[in-house]
């Protein structure tokens, strides 16, 4: 269903001489097929984010293509059923539209009548877990959890097939991260949306993701099933992996909250 | 629309715009409402106290303060908020293209700013004045040139920053046309930045025009200007201070009114700052509506 072939992505070149060309993406090649979680993992500066901003047509790659659906993700057309949330919910909605504001924009651009947006907004924002008093808040009177919640209403506003998620729970703290992460399983279930969770937090993609993709430096280490994490034969997916697994018993054992956390890690 | 409204409800602001429009339109209508010609000496009536027929007194050369005073509404004011408009939409306009589409564009309209910019400001002036000799129009095209790369500058930093920011890529990334976001997304928030530094380049330009008059480069003599006529008032400061004092005022109030305006837009634009006309908001302040029982330790 999406389709990665070949992509490569520097910034730089264009005047900045310290880094004149620096290559932030090579080589990458994926699929994702449909109704799958893609976790993609890697250190901060590794490149996921750029990956993501490929994935959404909000950057263009030098080299290599990006296909859903067998149409190009440079169209227009062919990134209508990808949708995205990010990371920053504070930067996420418009600081002076409403909530209401947020959620109709891209119905509207979509096509949606003015007479079905209102209800559709209130449908979107109970499949969230809100209820219609958010309609009239601006995103300064949102908590982070009620902030993304209302991102990822928007997302799956315009019934797309794909969600790609740039550390959507990662600046939320653990229990809201986990009701987060139950809402999107949730929403995969009944709608079959496909996403792309980009993160650096392992416990999490583990639980959410069907397979794994570690990126170091701007390319692809390895891509393993989140069911046979056993199996993972790079060195540097293996250091993420049992890191994680380390800093998950440390936090067992010292916080209070560790019974949540432990169902989460394999 | 509704932006509008919210102004006019805060009464220091409707103040303030009532202030501006007034002089505005004293400035335009100065024939009609000054009680004399601002240029007519009476050397009879040198330095003499306010009086039924001239209620602000007369200057150094027995001229009425009060028709200089309007008449210097033209040049101290209107003529430079036009100078300011001309500069702020050039600048701005390319300072919002360098700081949404970043690269090339970004790089070439910065190069040119930074030449710009490294030329000191009055240096510059005096070079144009220089060129095309003094007078208030060649100043203000001084203004022009030298205020826009400054405005250019400003604007990028601001747009920049709203222009990475998560709400614009959730925009572009659902196809969203890059007029559209520049023209709601991206103007609107980054107003409140513009109107403070185009009221705080009003201030200055008012004070730099009478500067350069006072060198004889602005406002050729005997035309009156808020800047000159305090220039004019410096030697007699202790004894008459209340010739000083009528243009200095003048150029307080109107710089300060311009400033609560520019507050106040930002103030109707940001909801974040808006008084609390609305409910109060769950769970703010001091205020927490609705104390959910097991949640509160
Ligand atoms: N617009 C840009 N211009 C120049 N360099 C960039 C740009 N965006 C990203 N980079 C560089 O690309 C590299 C990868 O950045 P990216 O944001 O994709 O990393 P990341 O994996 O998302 O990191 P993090 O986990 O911290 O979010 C970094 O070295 C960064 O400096
Ligand atoms: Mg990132």
């Amino acid at each position: 269903m999406l389709t990665v072939d070949q992509v490569e992505k520097s910034y730089g070149g264009a005047g900045r001489l310290s880094r004149r060309g620096k290559k932030v993406l090579q080589n990458i090649s994926f699929v994702v097929e449909e109704d799958e979680v893609l976790g993609i993992i890697g250190e901060s500066g590794s490149g996921k984010s750029t990956l993501g901003r490929l994935l959404l047509g909000i950057e263009k790659p030098d080299k290599g293509t990006l296909h859903f659906d067998d149409r190009d993700i440079a169209a227009r057309a062919g990134r209508r059923r990808i949708s995205a949330v990010f990371q920053d919910y504070t930067s996420s909605i418009h600081p002076y539209y409403t909530v209401e504001k947020a959620l109709a924009e891209p119905l509207k651009l979509y096509g949606w009548k003015d007479g079905d947006i209102g209800l559709r907004i209130d449908f979107l924002l109970r499949q969230v877990g809100l209820d219609s008093s958010y309609r009239s808040k601006y995103p300064h009177e949102l908590s982070g959890g009620e902030a993304q919640r209302v991102c990822i209403a928007r997302a799956i506003s315009t019934e797309p097939k794909c969600i790609v998620l740039d550390e959507a729970v990662s600046s939320l703290d653990a229990s809201v991260q986990f009701q987060v992460l139950e809402l999107l399983k949730e929403l995969k279930a009944s709608y079959g949306i496909s996403y792309i969770f980009i993160t650096h937090d392992i416990q999490a993609a583990v639980y959410l993701c069907d397979r794994l993709m570690f990126i170091r430096s701007g390319q692809i280490e390895e891509i393993v099933s989140a069911r046979q994490l056993t199996e993972v034969r790079s060195e540097y997916a293996a250091a993420m992996l049992d890191m994680a697994l380390r800093l998950a018993g440390q936090g067992e054992a010292s916080s209070a909250g560790g019974e949540q956390r432990k169902e989460r890690i394999w | 629309m509704t932006i509008h409204r919210k102004m006019w409800s805060d009464k220091l602001t409707a103040i303030s715009l009532t202030v501006i429009a007034m002089v505005a339109f004293l400035g335009i209508c100065a024939p009609w409402f000054a009680p004399h010609s601002p240029e007519q000496v009476h050397m009879e009536l040198r330095y003499a106290s306010p009086s039924w027929q001239y209620l602000l007194g007369n200057d150094h050369l027995g001229r009425c303060v009060l028709s200089r005073l309007i008449y210097g509404i033209r040049p101290s004011v209107l003529w430079v908020l036009a100078a300011l408009l001309v500069s702020l939409s050039f600048g701005g306009i390319l300072g919002i293209l360098a700081g949404y589409f970043r690269g090339k564009t970004d790089q070439m309209i910065m190069r040119v700013c930074d030449i710009m910019l490294s030329f000191p400001g009055y240096v510059m002036s005096l070079a144009v004045v220089g060129i095309l000799g003094p007078g208030i129009q060649n100043i203000l095209i001084a203004f022009v040139i030298m205020k826009w790369a400054w405005f250019a500058r400003v604007i990028r930093t601001s747009v920049m920053q709203f222009a990475e920011a998560d709400y614009v890529r959730f925009a572009k990334a659902i196809g969203v046309g890059n007029a559209v976001i520049i023209w709601k997304h991206i103007l609107p928030v980054a107003l409140p930045d513009i109107a403070v530094i185009s009221s705080s380049a009003f201030g200055t330009m008012i004070l730099q025009i009478s500067g350069l008059s006072f060198l004889g480069l602005g406002i050729q003599a005997p035309h009156a200007e808020w800047g000159m006529m305090l220039n004019e008032a410096r030697g007699v400061m202790f004894s008459r201070p209340e010739l000083m004092l009528a243009p200095g005022l003048a150029i307080v109030i109107v710089v300060s009114a311009v400033n609560f305006c520019s507050d106040a837009l930002q103030a109707a634009l940001d909801p974040k700052l808006q008084k609390n006309t609305r409910k109060p908001l769950r769970g703010q302040g001091l205020f927490p509506a609705k104390p959910k029982g097991e949640e509160v330790a």
